[in-house]
């Protein structure tokens, strides 16, 4: 089997790469995905491939746009709709909530609303509070669209194909941080399962749970706490956001009976909160210790470097929680 | 500043009239007394208590709905708003479906999820029935959108009222819709209120059709009250979306006779008011005297007319009540298309 060596975004751009070039009812639409190239250069080179009919500018109309993704897909197009951050995607809420997610169940089951929606999330960049909050979890709240956030640039090109199999909204979270990262992944691009979390380290004494761009930072805490702790952590990421793979998160959980759920968004009303309650619902019998979550700090993202990091998690933050439990 | 360009001619002068042929003329007055009696018949119905929400009555509008639907084909595609019984019952939407889906029951059209407000028929491409004031707006959008990807020659029909106007979905799918030239006919339902608030008190510019002229779009402004102007213009408007895609727009001048909905007490609008446009521009009793004067129309016409009706409305309310309702395992069915496991 051939490798190939791709950054996230360019396994993001070549999973819309082959789909524009295997499924014509797929186009890609979106603020400066033409000659721009995407505000995070994922989708540069695609214009020239494709045209502008298929590599459709929109103006700054989130709403307008990410609503028209939804009427092209009632009318048989399969609509990859980038947004360029999360925060902005806000101005399209009305359509997410009201509409994609709504319409199939409000008709008696006569539509489907096959869309993906892609943006960015996370912080990180010194862009402030406007730019990179984690608000994935609102999403994630609505029933009737699947919520999905690759860790990893295998998922960043297979969890898209995928995506473009699924009939119903599905909303792609990239973290902005990740477009850089490569890694060697199958030459030839295909779907991945997109229904399970995946465990990406092994381990007996506690569960990190996480996802997005929160899985390095759990990994590199899961490192230092075997070097420095002798503690061996498993690591679970989620990968979809909803539907949950709770099943998942329970069996890491048999194995460690502690867990600590990792995740930029605030805490209150947070995915880690519903993580945590599901795992009190369903596993309580199999926790030894509270589940600890590490969450973004509860302020709007600031601006200064270090008050950006003291916002987030951090592989540190994920360890003291870890070594504050009792073993 | 000159006009933009595209900007018709035709919208400074008046719609022509053609004559009037019997057979369309009593099928004009027909669908309009369909749509008033059955509207009639569900506020008779919210009354009983076997109808609940929200209940937006379409009556005082009836031309609009009515007149529209005749520059349509099977193949063209519907986007209406809460206020879209008229609309669905045009397009042939079976009375029955309506009121059942308006009783919760599993027969209703949209199998009882939906409700008054969210009738969907997608065999005959009625999109809905949306709630959200100007959300359908882009949604239509996206139907031309595909139309046009898919090289497809057909009209994606946006209803939406006055209220609508304010919102930025109607400005950014209005940009949207001129900037790529997709075959959208905008009808903008001017009843002069937006709820409760006239739109002289919401709208700093309240000549509508001048904010469609804004973008590009060929606009006019219509007689909402005249069915046979609004067909008129309707099939004008479809017609050139059809021939050369790119928007157009209709603002039809229109009243609701009755409150916004059940809920309302209609205390924002003179009873004066009211009854001046009850009295002197009711669209059925303007329509209905000029066929009379036209000797298109006799009273055994209208009173058959009105028997059939009765008859297809007692019909439609007794299905109503004798049809099932969704088993409550269904409940979280169709939230998704596919279900797991």
């Amino acid at each position: 089997m051939s490798t190939v060596k791709l950054t996230y975004r360019e396994a993001v751009r070549a999973a819309m790469r082959h789909a524009l070039a295997t499924d014509e009812r797929v186009f890609l639409m979106g603020e400066d995905v033409g000659g721009y190239g995407g505000a995070f250069a994922v989708s540069l080179g695609l214009l020239d491939e494709f045209g502008p009919e298929r590599v459709r500018n929109a103006p700054l109309s989130e709403s307008g746009f990410v609503g028209a993704g939804i009427g092209a897909a009632l009318g048989g197009m399969r609509p990859i709709v980038e947004v360029m951050t999360i925060n902005f995607s806000l101005l399209a809420l009305d359509q997410v909530v009201n509409n994609a997610a709504t319409m199939r169940y409000m008709s008696g089951g006569q539509l489907s609303v096959p869309i993906i929606v892609r943006m960015a999330t996370g912080g990180g960049r010194q862009m402030a509070a406007q730019h990179e909050h984690s608000l994935e979890v609102w999403y994630a709240h609505i029933p009737g669209i699947k919520a999905l956030a690759p860790a990893t640039v295998a998922d960043a090109r297979g969890m898209l194909i995928a995506a473009l199999e699924e009939p119903d909204p599905v909303f792609i979270f990239e973290h902005a941080l990740l477009y850089p990262m490569a890694d060697e992944i199958d030459e030839e691009p295909q779907a991945v399962d997109i229904a399970h979390a995946a465990v990406r380290r092994e381990g007996s004494d506690v569960t990190l749970v996480t996802y997005g761009g929160s899985l390095g930072k759990c990994l590199a805490a899961a490192a230092t706490l075997e070097e420095e702790h002798g503690l061996a952590a498993e690591v679970v990421d989620l990968r979809t956001l909803r539907p949950l793979d709770t099943e998942t998160i329970l069996a890491s959980l048999a194995k460690t009976h502690r867990m600590v759920i990792v995740d930029e968004g605030w805490k209150t009303g947070g995915l880690a909160g519903e993580i945590s309650a599901q795992v009190m619902e369903q596993g309580f019998d199999l926790l030894d210790w509270p589940v600890q979550r590490v969450c973004g700090v509860e302020v709007p993202m600031p601006y200064a470097k270090h008050l950006e990091e003291a916002a987030l998690p951090s592989a540190e933050r994920v360890v003291a929680a870890v070594t504050e439990m009792a073993f | 500043m000159s006009p933009p360009a595209g900007k018709p001619a035709a919208s400074k002068r008046p719609p022509r009239q053609p004559a009037l042929e019997r057979e369309h003329s009593l099928h004009l007055l027909r669908e309009m007394l369909r749509i008033r009696r059955f509207e009639e018949r569900a506020a008779e119905q919210y009354s009983l208590t076997r109808i609940r929400g929200f209940l937006h009555l379409y009556i005082g509008e009836e031309a609009v709905g009515v007149g529209v639907m005749q520059a349509l084909t099977p193949d063209d595609a519907i986007v209406a708003t809460y206020r879209e019984h008229g609309q669905a019952l045009a397009r042939g939407l079976p009375a029955a479906s309506l009121m059942s889906e308006m009783f919760g029951k599993a027969t209703g059209c949209s199998r009882g999820r939906g409700g008054s407000m969210h009738f969907f028929d997608i065999s005959r491409r009625f999109y809905g029935g949306n709630a959200i004031v100007g959300g359908g707006l882009p949604i239509a959008v996206g139907l031309a959108l595909a139309d046009r990807l898919q090289g497809r020659r057909r009209v994606t029909a946006c209803f939406f009222g006055d209220g609508a106007v304010a919102e930025g979905e109607f400005h950014e799918s209005l940009n949207l819709a001129a900037l790529w030239q997709l075959p959208v006919l905008f009808l903008c339902e001017n009843n002069e209120y937006a709820m409760g608030t006239s739109i002289r008190d919401e709208l700093a510019q309240p000549d509508i059709h001048l904010r469609a002229e804004s973008y590009g779009m060929p606009a006019e402004e219509v007689d909402g009250m005249d069915v046979v102007a609004v067909e008129t213009a309707a099939r004008r408007a479809a017609e050139a979306v059809r021939a050369e895609p790119g928007p157009r727009f209709l603002e039809l001048h229109t009243y609701r006779f009755r409150a916004h909905s059940m809920a309302d007490p209609d205390l924002y609008r003179g009873k004066d008011e009211v009854e001046h446009w009850k009295e002197e521009r009711d669209p059925i009793a303007l329509f209905e005297a000029r066929l009379r004067k036209a000797k298109l129309l006799t009273d055994d016409d209208l009173a058959s007319m009105e028997a059939d009706i009765a008859v297809e409305l007692d019909q439609a309310i007794a299905a109503a009540e004798a049809a099932p309702i969704e088993p409550l395992e269904d409940l979280t069915k169709d939230v998704y298309t596919l279900v797991a496991g």
